[in-house]
C-alpha cells in the first residue's frame, strides 16, 4: 500500500485553475520530485497537501486514511485538520524560522506544545523536556549544526538556515516530508550543504516530495519524477525515463530549456 | 520678569499637585488604550462576511458584481474603520468637549458630575479612546507586517492559531511597534494638558492659576513657563526607558 496517495486534487484561484486532476501516489521510503516551470502549480500541490491551501475537489489519502475529501470538507474543525497537518513536514523555500527563538529553540518549540497536550505531561514535564530536547540536539547535529545550536537565525548563512528549518520539520516525525524549492533563495555556493543534507535522507529512506529546479539533483536522489505544466502532471516516471527517454514534446521542451540557462 | 522667591515653594506645591493629576491621567490613558487598541485593531482586520456566509450556507452563488460586492461585505471591519476614522480625524480637543458636555447639556443628564473626579473619569475616556484608535492602527501595521510565512511555518508544525500569536507573531509584532508606539507615548504627556479644556486641574491649569489670581498670587506668568520642565524631565526618562526596552529586543531580527 503506498504511504501517499493524492486522487483528482482541483485547485482553483478565483477563476484561474492551477490544479487540475492531479494524481499519484508514493511509496514509503522513496523520494518524489516535482519539476516543472515557475507557475505549473508545483507548489500549490504541497500548499494543499500541507493543509495551507484547501483543494475545491479531490481526496488526499495517508497510510489507508482519507485526511481530505472535498466532497466532506466543511464538516473540519481547526483541531482535526492540525492533527491530519502533522503526517506532512514542511520545508519553505524562504526558510521562515522563527527569528526570536535559537536554532535549538526553534526545533523544539513545535514538540514542547504538543507534549503539552499529553495526559503525563505535568508529572514527567522534566523528563519530557529533557527528551525532545536530546531529539532536536541529536537532528542539528545531523544536519552538521553542533556549533550552531544557540544562534539565533540572522546570525546564520541561508544554508544553515535551512538546515535549521529541516531539522524543525523532522522534529515532529511527518510521515512525508515536503520541500517546496529549498535551495532557490540560497546563493549557488550554500546550495550545495543544503542538497547535501537532503541526499543523506533520501539515502536513510525518508520520505519526501521535493519540488525543485535543480534538475541534476532530482535526477540523483529521486525514485520518481513528476513534470507539471500549467496545473496538470504532463509525464511521470523514474528520473531515467524522464530525463533520458523522454517522448514527451513538453517534457522535452522544458528539460532543454533548463538545460540552456544552467 | 522677576521671580519673587516668596512664591516659589507655593508655586512648586501646586506644580507639584497638577503634575500628579497629569500623570495619573496619562497612566491611566496607557493601561486603558493599549489593550483597547489590540481589540480595536482585531475588528479593523475582522474577515467575517456575514452575506457571502449566508449565501454558501443556502447554497446560492452570488451572481454579478452587486452580488460579489454584497457577499464580500465585512459589517466588522466596516464600522471600525469608521469609528477609527471618526477619532483620528477630529480634534481631542472636541472629542473632551463633546464627551464631558454632551451628556449633561445635549441629554440633561450629567452623568460625570461637576467634580474634579468626574473630570478626570470623562476625561480618562476620551483619551483613553483616542489614543487606542491610534494604537490600533499601529497594532495593526506590527500584526501585517510580520511575513506570513511566520503563520505558515507554525501552522505546518501542528501550532494551534492562538499558540502561533502568543508563541511566534506577538514578540516579532512588539519589537515592530516599539518605535512608533514610543512616539505616542511621549505625545500623550504632552497631549493631557488638553484636559484643561475641561478645566481638569492638571499641571497647565496650576500654572495658570497664578495668572488669574490663586493662593494671593496673581499675574504671573512664570508657574506657566516652567511647566515645560515638568514635561522635560518625565519625557527624558520616558525616552530611555523606551530606547532600553528596543535594545532589549535587539537580540533578534
Amino acid at each position: 500500500m503506498p504511504i501517499l496517495e493524492v486522487q483528482n486534487i482541483h485547485k482553483s484561484f478565483g477563476s484561474t485553475q492551477v490544479l487540475n486532476d492531479i494524481s499519484f501516489s508514493l511509496e514509503r521510503g522513496k523520494a518524489l520530485a516535482v519539476i516543472g516551470s515557475s507557475g505549473s502549480g508545483k507548489t500549490t500541490l504541497l500548499r494543499c497537501l500541507n493543509f495551507l491551501e484547501t483543494p475545491n475537489a479531490g481526496r488526499i489519502i495517508v497510510n489507508g486514511e482519507t485526511l481530505f475529501d472535498a466532497s466532506e470538507h466543511a464538516s473540519q474543525s481547526d483541531a482535526e485538520i492540525r492533527k491530519k497537518r502533522l503526517h506532512f513536514g514542511m520545508v519553505f523555500q524562504s526558510f521562515n524560522l522563527f527569528p526570536q527563538y535559537t536554532a535549538l529553540e526553534n526545533v523544539m518549540l513545535a514538540s514542547l506544545l504538543l507534549a503539552k497536550e499529553r495526559p503525563d505531561y505535568k508529572q514527567n514535564k522534566h523528563a519530557i523536556h529533557e527528551e525532545i530536547e536530546h531529539r532536536a540536539i541529536g537532528l542539528l547535529s545531523q544536519m552538521s549544526l553542533e556549533g550552531r545550536m544557540s544562534h539565533y537565525p540572522h546570525q546564520l548563512s541561508g544554508g544553515q538556515q535551512q538546515r535549521v528549518a529541516i531539522a524543525r520539520a523532522l522534529a515532529l516525525q511527518p510521515d512525508i516530508l515536503c520541500f517546496d524549492e529549498p535551495t532557490s533563495a540560497l546563493d549557488p555556493e550554500l546550495t550545495g550543504e543544503v542538497l547535501r543534507v537532503i541526499r543523506s535522507l533520501a539515502d536513510q529512506h525518508t520520505t519526501m516530495i521535493i519540488v525543485t529546479h535543480e534538475m541534476a539533483f532530482a535526477r540523483d536522489v529521486a525514485d520518481h519524477v513528476l513534470f507539471m505544466d500549467g496545473g496538470v502532471i504532463v509525464e511521470e516516471g523514474t528520473p531515467t525515463d524522464l530525463f533520458e527517454n523522454t517522448k514527451n514534446e513538453r517534457t522535452r521542451a522544458f528539460l532543454s530549456r533548463f538545460s540552456q540557462n544552467s | 520678569m522677576n521671580i519673587n522667591p516668596e512664591h516659589l515653594p507655593i508655586v512648586i506645591h501646586a506644580l507639584n499637585v497638577g503634575f500628579v493629576q497629569t500623570l495619573k491621567l496619562f497612566a491611566v490613558t496607557l493601561l486603558g488604550a493599549i489593550p483597547l487598541g489590540l481589540i480595536i485593531s482585531f475588528g479593523s482586520m475582522n474577515n467575517w462576511r456575514p452575506l457571502g456566509w449566508l449565501f454558501s450556507a443556502v447554497g446560492l452563488a452570488p451572481q454579478g458584481r452587486f452580488g460579489k460586492w454584497l457577499s464580500n461585505i465585512r459589517p466588522i471591519r466596516a464600522l471600525t474603520r469608521l469609528v477609527v476614522w471618526v477619532v483620528r480625524g477630529t480634534p481631542l480637543m472636541i472629542q473632551l468637549l463633546i464627551i464631558y458636555y454632551f451628556p449633561g447639556l445635549v441629554l440633561g443628564n450629567p452623568i460625570w458630575g461637576g467634580s474634579e473626579a468626574g473630570r478626570f473619569t470623562a476625561s480618562a475616556v476620551a483619551f483613553v479612546f483616542n489614543y487606542a484608535c491610534y494604537f490600533s492602527e499601529i497594532y495593526r501595521g506590527g500584526i501585517q507586517g510580520v511575513p506570513r510565512g511566520q503563520q505558515e511555518a507554525g501552522l505546518v508544525l501542528g501550532m494551534t492559531r492562538r499558540q502561533i500569536f502568543f508563541k511566534v507573531t506577538l514578540l516579532q509584532m512588539i519589537k515592530r511597534i516599539v518605535p512608533p508606539m514610543s512616539n505616542e507615548i511621549i505625545t500623550l504627556v504632552k497631549d493631557t494638558s488638553l484636559a484643561r479644556i475641561i478645566a481638569l486641574q492638571e499641571i497647565i491649569w496650576a500654572g495658570q492659576a497664578f495668572m488669574k489670581g490663586s493662593q494671593g498670587i496673581s499675574g504671573v506668568i512664570w508657574p506657566l513657563f516652567f511647566t515645560a520642565i515638568y514635561y522635560l524631565i518625565f519625557n527624558g526618562i520616558l525616552t530611555v526607558l523606551l530606547e532600553r526596552l528596543e535594545r532589549k529586543l535587539d537580540y533578534f531580527r
